[in-house]
C-alpha cells in the first residue's frame, strides 16, 4: 500500500493512472454509448468532427462513426495489449527463471533461442506468423506475446542470476529445500518487481505493433481497431486528415498512460533509481 | 586484435543461433497451409493429380521434412534463396535492389537518433529536476508513445500538404534525369521526413537511456574522486562520466537493430520508399513467402553484422572487454 | 604556538528531512596540527566519513553544514566560493577513498588519471608531467611504474590500485591528506604495507593526515592522536596514547574493551573424537570460453586435509582469494568437491547424491556473511527460522514454537517474530540467521566470516553469543574468518590457508605463540596494532 500512495503521490504517473482510467471507462461504456456494431454504416462518408451531433467526431470514408471506432477501438486495443503482455511475460518469466537459476547447459540452449528471437526483427517475424497463420484477433494476440518475450526473459534472467549468488538463497539450500520451491517461493518474489515493470513496457509495445498491423490492413479488418482507422483515412489525407488524426491521438494517449504507471511503478519501488527507465527493445 | 578476436568468436558463437532462426522459419512454413506446388498449381488454374506429384517430385517435396530442411539450409549457404513467383527473379536480386534504400534510412535514423539522444540526455540529466529536464522527459515520454505511422503521416500532412516544404513520398524525383550532387540531394530531401519519423522513436529511448545512465554514472566513486581531484563540472562530464555513460547507449544500439528493422517496414510503406521493408509487406500481401523468408534471412545477417559492429566499438570503449570477462 | 593546519569548530551539517536524524554532525571541534596524523574512529554512522566530505565540501545533494567553522590554514573553507575551492581540492587537500577499485576510473589508464591532476592544477607540459608521474609511482613503490602508467585500474591488484590512488592524491604536494578508511577494502597483509606507506610519506613530506577508520588497530598502528565519534558528536579526542591506554569516556572504553585482544584463548580440553573430517579436498573452477584450450582453471582449494574434534572450535583464516569460504562451501555441498572425503561421523557427504545430502544437512547447518543478504526480505523472521523443521515435516506450529525458543536462545525478543528482516540492526539479524542453523539442531556449525560485516561491539557481542551456545549445545564449529583478532577469541586450533592450500594448522595458542609457516609469520606481523594490548588499561580494567 506504501508502493501505491508513493505511486499516486508522484504527479506524472497519478496522470497516467486518470488517463488510463479514462481509457478503461471508454472501453467499459463503448456498448452503453454506442449500442450498434462500431463497423457499420450512420451517414454520409466523410463528415468533419462537430460538424453532425449524431456522430461527434465525424464519419470516416466509408461513412462509419469515428467516435463510436475510438470507443470500441479502446477495447481491441487494451485487450490486446494485455493478453499479448500476460504472454509474453509467461513466456519471459519460465525462460528466464530457468536459464538464470541453473545456468550452464539450460542457459546456454535458453539464451541461443532467446538470441534467435532477437536477431529477428520482431515486426517482420510478426509479419511472418500474420501470413502464415492468418490475421483474426486472436492469432494476431497470440503472435505479438510470441515475439515480445525475449526482453522480459532477459530480465528475469539477469535478476536470477545475481538473485541465486545472495546468501539467503545459499541458506534454503543448506537447509535442504528444493529447487522448484526455491525457484518459485524464495527467489521469485524478489525478482518479480522489476518484470512487472516491465511488463508496461511490454504492453506498449504491444498496443503499437497491433496498431502498425491494423494500419498495414494486416490485422482483423472486422474489429474497430484504431490502427484501422487511421489505414482508412490514408486516402484521403490530404483533405481530411482528422480520420487518420483522432485515432492516431486516442493511441498516444493510451501508450502514453500505460508507460507512465509504469514509470511511476519503477520510481515507487527504488526511490533511489528515479527516472531510471526501463528500455523499450520493440518499435 | 584482442578485442577483434573477441568479436569474431561472439560472431561464430551466433552461428547457432542463426541456425536455429533458419530451422524455425522452415518449420513454421511447413504449417502454412498449401506448398509451393499448390500455389504453382493455383496459378497455372488447376491441374490434375499426376501432374502435382511430378511437380513435387521436380522440387523435391516429396522428401522427407528433415531432407528439405538440409536441402533448404543447403541452398541458403550458397546464397540462393530461391526465386520470387510474383517478380519473376531471384529473390536475392530482388532483395538487392531494395536493400541500399533501407540501409541509407537505418544509417540516418540510427545517427540522429544517437547524436540527437546521447546530447538531450546529457542536458536532461545535467539539469535534473529543473524545465530543461522536465520538457525534454516529456517530449521523449510523448515521442515514445507515438505510433510512428501516425507521425509520418501527421508529417506529411503538415510538411508536404499545408507548407509543401518536403516530398510526401518516394525516394526521388523520378524522370527528373538528374546525376550526381543535385540527384543526392534530392534523396537526401526525399528522406528528410522518414528518417525523422524513424528515427523519433528512438531518440525517445536513447534520451531516457542516456539520462538515467549519466544521473548513475555522476553517482559513481570515481566522479567523485574526480571532484577531489578540483575538476570542474564540464570537465568532469567530458573526461570522466561521458565514457563511461556511453556504454549502455552502444549496447542499446545493438539490441534495437532488428527493432530498427522493423520499423522501417512500416515508415517505407507510409512514404512509398523502395525498400526492403516495403517488399516485406508487399510480399506478405502477396503470399510471396519465398521474398519474405528471403527477407527474414537478410534481415538476420544485418543485425548479426550490426552487433559484430556494437561488439568491435564496446570493445575499444571499454579495455576490461579485452581482458575478458 | 604554531596556526592548526585545520581548524573544525563547533561544525554542525544537517542532513535532508526524513533522515533517521537531524544532524550528520553536531558541534564537532577538532584541530589538526601540521606534520601530524588524526585518526577520527568510529562505528558505522559516527559521521566520520561526513566530516571527511565537509572538509573537501563534497557532501552529497541535501546535506548542507548549518552552523561553526571550518578553517584550512586560516582560510574558512565553508565561506569559500565554489571556483577557489577547487583550486583547493586536489592542490592543498589530497584524498583517498575506502574501495580504489571503484574510485579510480575503469575506462582510463592510471598514469593518466595522475597525470591530470597536473592538467587541472598546473601548465606543465605532458613530457614533464608523465616524468613527474613516473617519479611518483616510484615513490608509492609501485613494482613496475612504466607499466603501471599505462595499465588499466582491472589490470592492477587492489593494493596497485590504493597506491596509484595514493599518487594521485600526493602529486600536488598537499598539505593535507585525507584518508577515508583507505584500507578497509584491503587484505591484512597489503593493508600493513599501505598503513607503512602512509606514515613513511606523511613523514617525508611533513603533511597532516586526517585519518578515517572504524578499526582501532590501525589507530595503534598510525595515530599521533585520535578522535571518537559517536551519533554525529565528538566523544573524546587525544593524543593516542591517551585515548587508546587510559580513554575517559564510557563509549570510548566500551569500544576499546570490544576489541579482541591479538592473543589466543585459554586452551580448552583438547575435544572428543574428530566429528568431521576432510581428506584430500579439492575444487577447480574452469572459466572461460567454449575451447578447451582457452579455459581458465582455477585451483581454488587444492588437497585440504583437516579435522574437526567434537565439542570444539576450528578456525580457518586466510586472505581472499585463499579457498577458506570455497571450502566451506563444499561441506555443506552448496558446492560439489571435485576429490576427496568429507566425513560427518560415518557418512561421506562428498560422495553422496544431491537427494541424499538434503537428507543429512540438518547435521550441517550455516551461518553466513552478510547480515543483509542472507535473509529473505519477504519472509517474516519467524518463518525464516521454523523454514527449516517445516522443510524436514514438522507441522507449523510446532515449528513456529520451536523458533520463539530459539529466539530467546539467541537472545532475541520473541515478539519479533512477526517483523521483517529490514526492520532488524545487522547484529539482530546476525542471530535470526543464527538461529536459523540451529532451528534444525546440527551436530557440525560452519560460520563464513558470520561478524566481519558488524561494528565492533555488536561484533564482541555475537561472538560472546557464538561461544556460550557452543558451550551449551555441545556444537562442534568451523569458523571462517580473515581476522587473526577474531580467530584468537574464538578458535581453539586454526588452519591457516593460502592459495587453496592448508600451510599451517594447530592449537591457536601454538599457531600464534611460534608460527611455523612463513607466511602465517606474515600474517601475523601485519596485524594493525598487534603491539598494542586492548582493553587492558587500567580504567577499562577496573569498569569492566
Amino acid at each position: 500500500m506504501a508502493i501505491l500512495r508513493r505511486l499516486l503521490g508522484n504527479p506524472a504517473a497519478l496522470l497516467g493512472a486518470l488517463l488510463l482510467a479514462a481509457v478503461i471507462l471508454a472501453a467499459l461504456v463503448a456498448p452503453l454509448l454506442f449500442p450498434n456494431d462500431p463497423l457499420s454504416l450512420v451517414g454520409r462518408p466523410l463528415q468533419w468532427p462537430f460538424a453532425n451531433p449524431r456522430a461527434w467526431l465525424g464519419t470516416d470514408p466509408s461513412g462509419r462513426d469515428i467516435a463510436a471506432q475510438i470507443f470500441y477501438g479502446a477495447r481491441v486495443s487494451l485487450l490486446i495489449g494485455l493478453v499479448a503482455t500476460l504472454i509474453a511475460v509467461a513466456i519471459g518469466i519460465a525462460v528466464g527463471a530457468l536459464a538464470g537459476y541453473y545456468g550452464g547447459l539450460v542457459d546456454e540452449a535458453l539464451m541461443r533461442v532467446t538470441e534467435a528471437f532477437q536477431t529477428l526483427p520482431s515486426f517482420l517475424l510478426l509479419l511472418v506468423l500474420v501470413a502464415v497463420f492468418g490475421s483474426d484477433i486472436t492469432t494476431v494476440t497470440v503472435a505479438i506475446g510470441l515475439v515480445s518475450w525475449p526482453a522480459p526473459a532477459r530480465l528475469t534472467r539477469a535478476e536470477f542470476l545475481s538473485l541465486r549468488q545472495r546468501e539467503f538463497v545459499q541458506a534454503c539450500r543448506v537447509l535442504g529445500m528444493g529447487d522448484a520451491r526455491i525457484i518459485v517461493r524464495e527467489i521469485l518474489p524478489n525478482a518479480l518487481p522489476p518484470v512487472i515493470v516491465y511488463a508496461s513496457v511490454v504492453m506498449a509495445v504491444a498496443i503499437l505493433l497491433e496498431s502498425a498491423l491494423a494500419f498495414l490492413n494486416l490485422s482483423d479488418p472486422n474489429i474497430a481497431s484504431w490502427g484501422n482507422l487511421i489505414g482508412a483515412g490514408r486516402g484521403v489525407l490530404r483533405t481530411q486528415w482528422y480520420v487518420s488524426a483522432i485515432p492516431g491521438v486516442a493511441i498516444l494517449l493510451t501508450v502514453l498512460a500505460v508507460s507512465l504507471v509504469g514509470q511511476g511503478l519503477n520510481d515507487a519501488l527504488n526511490p533511489r533509481l528515479r527516472g531510471a527507465a526501463p528500455v523499450k527493445a520493440v518499435p | 586484435m584482442t578485442i577483434l578476436l573477441l568479436a569474431l568468436r561472439r560472431l561464430a558463437a551466433s552461428l547457432p543461433t542463426l541456425l536455429i532462426i533458419l530451422a524455425g522459419l522452415f518449420l513454421l512454413l511447413q504449417l502454412a497451409p498449401g506448398d509451393t506446388v499448390d500455389a504453382l498449381m493455383a496459378q497455372m488454374g488447376g491441374g490434375d493429380p499426376a501432374t502435382a506429384a511430378q511437380m513435387r517430385r521436380y522440387y523435391g517435396l516429396d522428401l522427407s521434412v528433415a531432407a528439405q530442411l538440409g536441402g533448404y539450409l543447403w541452398r541458403l549457404v550458397r546464397l540462393d534463396l530461391g526465386s520470387s513467383a510474383i517478380y519473376g527473379k531471384p529473390v536475392a536480386t530482388v532483395i538487392a535492389e531494395r536493400l541500399p534504400v533501407t540501409l541509407l534510412l537505418m544509417g540516418a535514423s540510427l545517427g540522429l537518433a544517437f547524436a540527437g539522444g546521447t546530447l538531450l540526455g546529457i542536458v536532461a540529466a545535467r539539469r535534473v529536476g529543473r524545465w530543461p529536464d522536465t520538457l525534454i522527459s516529456t517530449l521523449g515520454l510523448v515521442f515514445y508513445a507515438t505510433p510512428s505511422f501516425w507521425f509520418g503521416l501527421m508529417g506529411i500532412v503538415l510538411f508536404a500538404i499545408h507548407l509543401g516544404w518536403l516530398p510526401a513520398g518516394g525516394f526521388e524525383e523520378v524522370g527528373s534525369g538528374v546525376s550526381g550532387l543535385a540527384r543526392a540531394l534530392d534523396i537526401a530531401r526525399h528522406l528528410v521526413l522518414p528518417t525523422l519519423t524513424l528515427a523519433l522513436v528512438f531518440l525517445a529511448t536513447y534520451l531516457r537511456i542516456m539520462r538515467a545512465s549519466m544521473l548513475e554514472v555522476m553517482g559513481l566513486d570515481f566522479v567523485r574522486t574526480a571532484r577531489a581531484k578540483g575538476l570542474g563540472e564540464t570537465g568532469i562530464i567530458v573526461r570522466h562520466a561521458l565514457r563511461n555513460a556511453l556504454l549502455p547507449m552502444v549496447t542499446l544500439v545493438g539490441l534495437q537493430a532488428g527493432t530498427m528493422l522493423g520499423g522501417s517496414v512500416v515508415v517505407e510503406s507510409v512514404f512509398a520508399l523502395p525498400g526492403l521493408g516495403r517488399l516485406a509487406y508487399e510480399s506478405v500481401v502477396q503470399r510471396d513467402l519465398n521474398t519474405l523468408l528471403g527477407i527474414v534471412f537478410v534481415s538476420a545477417l544485418l543485425v548479426i553484422a550490426v552487433n559484430f559492429a556494437v561488439d568491435l566499438v564496446y570493445g575499444r570503449l571499454d579495455p576490461r572487454i579485452a581482458a575478458g570477462r | 604556538m604554531t596556526q592548526p593546519l585545520l581548524a573544525v569548530e563547533d561544525l554542525s551539517v544537517r542532513l535532508p528531512p526524513g533522515a533517521d536524524r537531524a544532524h550528520a554532525l553536531a558541534g564537532v571541534s577538532l584541530s589538526l596540527a601540521p606534520r601530524e596524523i588524526l585518526c577520527v574512529v568510529g562505528e558505522s554512522g559516527s559521521g566520520k566519513s561526513m566530516l571527511a566530505s565537509t572538509v573537501m565540501r563534497l557532501l552529497p545533494p541535501g546535506v548542507a553544514p548549518d552552523g561553526g567553522r571550518l578553517a584550512f590554514r586560516g582560510r574558512d573553507l565553508l565561506a569559500l566560493p565554489e571556483a577557489g575551492m577547487r583550486r583547493i581540492r586536489g592542490a592543498e587537500i589530497g584524498m583517498i577513498f575506502q574501495e580504489p577499485m571503484t574510485a579510480l576510473n575503469p575506462l582510463r589508464r592510471a598514469g593518466d588519471q595522475i597525470a591530470e591532476m597536473f592538467r587541472i592544477h598546473t601548465r606543465l607540459d605532458a613530457r614533464a608531467i608523465r616524468a613527474r608521474t613516473l617519479a611518483l609511482l616510484a615513490e608509492v613503490r609501485m613494482p613496475d611504474p612504466e607499466a603501471a602508467l599505462r595499465a588499466y585500474p582491472h589490470e592492477l591488484s587492489g593494493g596497485q590500485r590504493q597506491r596509484v590512488m595514493i599518487a594521485m592524491a600526493l602529486a600536488l604536494e598537499p598539505a593535507l591528506l585525507i584518508a577515508d578508511e583507505p584500507t578497509t577494502a584491503l587484505d591484512v597483509t597489503t593493508q600493513g604495507r599501505i598503513l607503512a606507506l602512509i606514515r613513511d610519506i606523511q613523514h617525508r613530506r611533513g603533511m597532516g593526515v586526517l585519518f578515517i577508520t572504524h578499526d582501532f588497530g590501525v589507530v595503534a598502528e598510525i595515530a599521533d592522536r585520535v578522535a571518537v565519534m559517536r551519533a554525529g558528536r565528538l566523544v573524546e579526542a587525544g593524543p593516542a596514547d591517551q585515548v587508546l591506554n587510559r580513554p575517559q569516556d564510557p563509549y570510548t572504553r566500551a569500544l576499546i574493551a570490544a576489541v579482541p585482544p591479538l592473543a589466543p584463548r585459554a586452551a580448552r580440553a583438547p575435544g572428543g573424537p574428530p566429528i568431521l573430517a576432510l581428506a584430500g579436498v579439492a575444487k577447480t573452477y574452469r572459466g572461460g570460453g567454449l575451447l578447451p584450450g582457452r579455459a581458465r582453471v582455477t585451483h581454488a582449494v587444492r588437497d585440504v586435509s583437516l579435522t574437526l574434534a567434537r565439542g570444539t572450535t576450528l578456525g580457518i583464516v586466510g586472505e581472499s582469494g585463499s579457498g577458506k569460504s570455497t571450502l566451506a562451501r563444499c561441506i555443506v555441498r552448496l558446492l560439489d568437491p571435485d576429490a576427496g572425503t568429507i566425513r560427518l561421523g560415518d557418512t561421506d557427504l562428498a560422495a553422496l547424491s544431491r537427494r541424499a545430502m538434503r537428507g543429512q544437512v540438518r547435521r550441517v547447518q550455516m551461518v553466513f556473511q552478510d547480515p543483509f543478504a542472507s535473509l529473505n526480505p519477504r519472509r517474516r523472521a519467524g518463518d525464516l527460522v521454523a523454514q527449516g523443521p517445516r522443510l524436514h515435516g514438522m507441522a507449523r506450529g510446532a515449528a513456529l514454537d520451536r523458533a520463539r525458543e530459539l529466539f530467546a536462545l539467541v537472545g532475541l525478543d520473541p515478539a519479533a517474530m512477526d517483523r521483517f528482516p529490514h526492520e532488524f540492526s545487522g547484529g539482530q539479524r546476525q542471530r535470526i540467521g543464527l538461529a536459523r542453523a540451529l532451528a534444525l539442531e546440527p551436530e557440525v556449525l560452519i560460520a563464513d566470516e558470520p561478524v566481519s560485516a558488524l561494528d565492533v561491539s555488536v561484533q564482541a557481542q555475537v561472538l560472546a553469543l557464538l561461544d556460550s551456545l557452543r558451550d551449551r549445545l555441545g556444537l562442534s564449529m568451523l569458523f571462517i574468518t580473515h581476522d587473526l583478532r577474531v580467530a584468537g577469541q574464538i578458535c581453539d586450533r586454526i588452519a591457516v590457508m593460502k592459495d587453496g592450500v592448508v600451510v599451517e594448522a594447530g592449537p591457536t595458542a601454538a599457531v600464534f605463540a611460534d608460527p611455523q609457516a612463513a607466511y602465517t609469520r606474515a600474517l601475523l606481523e601485519a596485524v594493525p596494532g598487534r603491539a598494542w594490548i586492548p582493553g587492558r588499561p587500567q580504567a577499562a580494567a577496573a569498569a569492566g
